[in-house]
């Protein structure tokens, strides 16, 4: 994984918004407790893998986008996401080298801090939901993340 | 390591800020959104325009689950649409038998009353919305349907389907709004009990057919079957419209009695919904609590955070609801 000089921005906005589509797609309501923070494993990506093309700036917008989606208090995600990319971006090349196994343990790591800064300012604006459901997708999102990342290098890599 | 990590940030990419502080700038930029979306309600018409341009995604989205619905609607077979059809002449039939019955029970009230004349309806007009997204989980049941701002839809206004109550919009858009349904586990409606008049709120569970009323002491007066219509207070919801049916009772000694009660609405069979307009000025029309109403009363009420309050129209948009923005302020208070 060498960092390419340029990586094309829109096939970034791509994979973004097909990211954005899975996550706002209606499911049953078993599947939905379960469903990935497809956006969130996106953004985390190509902090990582492409940290210059999707940094901070790539999480805090699609962050917006989520809030409006979502219906949360505008710049809830946003800061949620900016703050997991930040540190992606900080730590990427360490990451880069981990093993599979290891990149999906920093990302359950990651998936619960996001959930954790989501779940502090629910409390904070007067909306807790303490249900351990909400946690679920941490863990499914650290399953799917071998995955996510053979499908995106190859998006990445078919030029 | 802290330094280490963001030299080798710089070196590689050459140029564009270190990410410390971007990762400021931006927290910073979301910190502020959230202040001004929470606390002031500036963000009211931004949100407006941000939800204009995410409705299109949205409906593409939504568009297989409604193409399958249309292609099942025009397969259907003659025969059943024959039945439905004879059901419903009956059921037409059957309330205009009722509706018969009603005007004079309206007027035979009225003149209890000492009214002189019987009044109109307390609601005023209505109109169908098409479900376009249901999201129907353990955190959050919404809807987002297909009329906003640009059909007179205003925010904490009430949805019903034929059999109850379901809930109020909370976001309106041009073109769309959300709904946030009373199963919610943010909602609260008040209610009485039709049987003997005792006042309570019903909170949603995440659960799509069941409403707990967490309110009511372990003595209360509750039996399964008693019908909830909604109080009036709050006001977002007239008075008089049903909402659940007591389906459980627990008591447990000295805890306040575990109630659960059964939706009327059909949360999951969704299709259509009805949003409803009501007269300000009818007596049974949603009421609004002045300040400090809610502390007197029930202490137990007032730790609940009671959202119906809160989900009352924003002030800043008096060009659309001119008549209802001034107390959802004070309300928010």
């Amino acid at each position: 994984m060498i960092d390419r000089a340029q990586e094309s921005f829109g096939r970034v906005l791509l994979t973004v918004v097909v990211a954005l589509v899975l996550t706002v797609l209606p499911l049953p309501s078993w599947l939905d407790a379960v469903r990935p923070a497809f956006l969130v494993i996106t953004v985390l990506y190509w902090s990582i893998a492409a940290p210059r093309v999707g940094g901070i700036g790539l999480g805090f917008f699609s962050g917006v986008a989520l809030d409006v989606f979502r219906g949360a208090v505008l710049g809830q995600h946003a800061l949620a996401l900016t703050a997991i990319t930040y540190v992606a971006v900080r730590e990427h090349q360490k990451i880069r080298l981990k093993p599979s196994f290891q990149q999906a343990l920093i990302m359950l790591g990651a998936l619960v801090a996001y959930e954790f800064i989501l779940f502090a300012i629910d409390g904070w604006t007067g909306h807790p939901m303490t249900s351990p459901l909400r946690w679920i997708h941490a863990l499914t999102g650290a399953l799917i993340w071998p995955l996510a990342t053979a499908v995106l290098d190859r998006v990445r890599g078919s030029r | 390591m802290a330094a280490y990590g963001a030299g080798n940030y710089r070196a590689s990419q050459g140029r564009g800020p270190a990410p410390g502080f971007s990762f400021f700038l931006y927290a910073v930029l979301a910190i502020v959104l959230m202040v001004l979306d929470r606390r002031g309600g500036y963000l009211v018409q931004v949100r407006y325009y941000l939800s204009a341009t995410a409705y299109p995604l949205q409906l593409a989205v939504s568009s297989p689950a409604q193409a399958w619905h249309w292609t099942r609607d025009s397969l259907t077979a003659r025969e059943s649409l024959e039945a439905q059809n004879a059901a419903l002449l009956k059921q037409n039939r059957d309330l205009s038998m009722k509706l018969m019955r009603f005007d004079a029970l309206a007027y035979e009230n009225a003149e209890l009353r000492g009214l002189r004349a019987a009044l109109p309806a307390v609601a005023d007009h209505w109109m169908a919305a098409e479900v376009v997204d249901v999201e129907l989980n353990p955190l959050r049941q919404r809807l987002l349907i297909n009329r906003g701002a640009r059909n007179g839809v205003f925010r904490g206004q009430a949805i019903m389907d034929n059999y109850g109550l379901l809930g109020q919009t909370t976001r309106v858009g041009p073109w769309s709004s959300e709904v946030i349904l009373v199963s919610d586990p943010e909602h609260a409606v008040p209610v009485e009990i039709e049987r003997t008049g005792v006042h309570t709120i019903a909170v949603g569970t995440g659960d799509s057919d069941s409403l707990v009323l967490p309110d009511l002491p372990a003595n209360a007066d509750v039996k399964p079957g008693d019908l909830l219509l909604t109080s009036g207070l709050g006001g977002v919801f007239p008075q008089g419209y049903p909402v659940a049916r007591i389906a459980e009772v627990r008591h447990d000694s000295a805890q306040p009695a575990q109630i659960r009660a059964t939706l009327l609405a059909h949360l999951n069979a969704l299709h259509e919904v009805t949003l409803v307009w009501f007269q300000d000025t009818h007596p049974a029309a949603p009421t609004r609590l002045k300040d400090g109403a809610s502390a007197s009363g029930n202490p137990a009420l007032q730790k609940q955070p009671a959202p119906a309050l809160e989900l009352l129209p924003p002030p800043a948009l008096p060009h659309l609801t001119p008549a209802r923005a001034k107390p959802a302020a004070q309300d928010s208070q």
